[in-house]
């Protein structure tokens, strides 16, 4: 809770940082050139939709790699070792392995195509890079599966197990349906992270937030702009995330009290 | 280890052989460790049909593990575990059949908590036995009557006092119509009043002929009720036979010790 009253003051900061940026630029600006607030303006539509690409890779990614966390994670206490041990590696690989470079693999080795029974589908960089991203997610998504479901008592399984439930009866009936709630907010935790962790993609060339404010600032040329527009792009993912996190830490506070 | 698989009888021979009066549960020298902690050291005990079984004994003697092995929980290491002609032991025993006929009531009633009480009883009927919904809906209806709670049958476990949530597990076990029912100290975290509840409940079930196992700590319980009274320590049966024995002329030195140190 301290934290984020905190961190809101720190928003208000930056936005503060970011006016005195701008003014510091106008004055600095030679004169004749355009004012630096209505130049950023100019660049705002395309960098806004840049931005929109950043929370659609989001969200797609983290549709992905929470489908496949589930599975993986289910497979980590599969009881068929085999089985487990491969989930068990999977998902260590996964998290313990460099956002970037996964990202970098993904890129070089899917195609640029796909091909699904007679449907061609075309692989763009940008869904390569979803991919990308998609892996690490999975990754952490199979930890917090795990954790969510060991955490519960295991008197949970006895009781179902006792009833005749099967294995997947007592997954998806009872054991599931309660480890939901605790794994919230760490799955909420993990898209702020992976939503700041978009502008990697830029490095593989998909226009994005990032790029294209680079892009921006290399076409206008003026030194001035560094500043207030990378602050102005912090600020894009500072007002996107912080919502997040409040309700994150509202979801943490409520469950904190019924468990 | 193969000699030991056949010594056992096949479970078909064991079902057809099976003699009218064969007991319900028949446990003989069964042996389970957990690493290097020897819980069961060759227990036999035998369970006649629609008898009352008190299990007693000292805390850790291997009760709840005794338990476990009947429903298959547990899978013990040695020794023929029959139930109902079932072979517990074969390590191909089919679970969830045998699941089906035993039900069990624990210690901390473990209701599913993100389901209403009559959800709870629903549940396995609907799912394990994939019976009509309304004609399962009509019979917890008439569990959650007898066991005078049907006025909280929309309410969570969470809302539920201890003794209440317990009436319901047991509820939820017997809407599943099993011939045993095996009752892990189901009173031991109750308040007097909601045990008197508990236990009058059971003494019901007892009297509709199912075959009761329950291991507790009430030695008035055991003495009114029960059929068999069957002390445990150590991992083996010391003693069994019926109440007036064991209470009042116990034979075994262990027996009376402990015996000495309860209150009734
Ligand atoms: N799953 C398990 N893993 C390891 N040890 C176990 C396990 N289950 C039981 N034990 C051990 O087996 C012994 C007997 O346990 P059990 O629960 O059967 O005793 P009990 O007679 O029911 O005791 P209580 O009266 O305290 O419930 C204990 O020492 C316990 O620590
Ligand atoms: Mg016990």
């Amino acid at each position: 809770m301290n934290a984020l009253r905190v961190s809101g003051r720190f928003g208000v900061g930056m936005m503060g940082l970011l006016l005195a940026s701008v003014l510091f630029g106008e004055v600095q600006a030679a004169d004749g050139s355009a004012s630096l607030l209505a130049t950023m303006w100019k660049w705002a539509p395309l960098i806004g939709q840049g931005f929109l690409l950043n929370i659609l890779i989001s969200v797609v990614a983290m549709t992905l790699g929470t489908v496949a966390g589930l599975g993986l994670g289910l497979g980590q206490m599969s009881p068929i070792w085999p089985l487990r041990h491969a989930a068990q590696i999977v998902t260590q690989f996964f998290r313990n392995a460099p956002w970037l470079v996964l990202l970098f693999y993904c890129i070089l080795l899917l195609p640029y195509e796909m091909r699904l029974g007679g449907l061609v589908v075309a692989m763009p960089a940008w869904i390569k890079a979803t991919v990308g991203l998609a892996l690490p997610v999975m990754g952490n998504v199979s930890e917090i599966v795990r954790g969510g479901v060991q955490a519960l008592p295991p008197a949970q399984w006895d009781s179902a197990e006792a009833l005749a439930f099967n294995r997947r009866q007592t997954l998806w009936m009872v054991i599931l349906p309660q480890a939901i709630k605790p794994m919230l907010p760490p799955w909420m935790n993990l898209y702020a992270v992976l939503i700041m962790a978009t502008p990697l993609v830029s490095v593989v060339g998909v226009e994005e937030a990032m790029t294209l404010t680079r892009f921006a600032l290399s076409a206008e040329n003026r030194s001035e702009l560094l500043l207030p527009m990378y602050l102005a792009l912090l600020i894009a993912f500072f007002a996107y995330c912080y919502p997040i996190a409040r309700w994150t830490a509202r979801l943490e506070r409520r469950f904190a009290v019924k468990l | 280890m193969l000699d030991t698989i056949a010594e056992r009888p096949a479970p078909a021979a064991v079902a057809s052989a099976r003699p009218a009066a064969a007991p319900a549960v028949m446990l003989a020298n069964v042996r389970k460790s957990f690493g290097s902690t020897r819980v069961l050291n060759g227990v036999t005990l035998s369970v006649k049909r629609g008898d009352v079984t008190c299990v007693i004994g000292p805390s850790g003697s291997g009760k709840s593990t005794l338990l476990r092995c009947i429903n298959a929980l547990t899978p013990v290491d040695a020794g023929t575990v029959v139930v109902e002609g079932i072979a517990v032991h074969d390590p191909a025993l089919d679970k969830l059949a045998l699941r089906r006929r035993v039900g069990m009531v624990f210690q901390q009633y473990n209701l599913f908590p993100h389901k209403t009480a009559l959800e709870n009883v629903m549940m396995a009927p609907i799912h394990v036995l994939q019976e009509d919904r309304e004609e399962v809906e009509a019979r917890a209806v008439a569990l959650l009557t007898k066991i005078r709670l049907l006025d909280k049958a929309h309410c969570y476990p969470g809302a539920l006092s201890g003794g209440q949530q317990q009436r319901v597990a047991i509820a939820r076990s017997l809407a599943m119509r099993p011939t045993i029912m095996l009752f892990d100290e189901v009173t031991a975290a109750l308040d007097p009043v909601m045990v008197k509840e508990v236990l009058s409940t059971i003494r019901d079930l007892a009297e509709e002929g199912i075959t009761c196992i329950l291991v507790t700590h009430e030695m008035g319980f055991a003495r009114e009720v029960a059929d068999q009274v069957c002390f445990t320590d150590h991992g083996i049966v010391v003693e069994e036979g019926p109440p007036e024995m064991i209470f009042t002329q116990p034979e075994d030195p262990r027996t009376r010790d402990f015996l000495g140190h309860v209150t009734f």
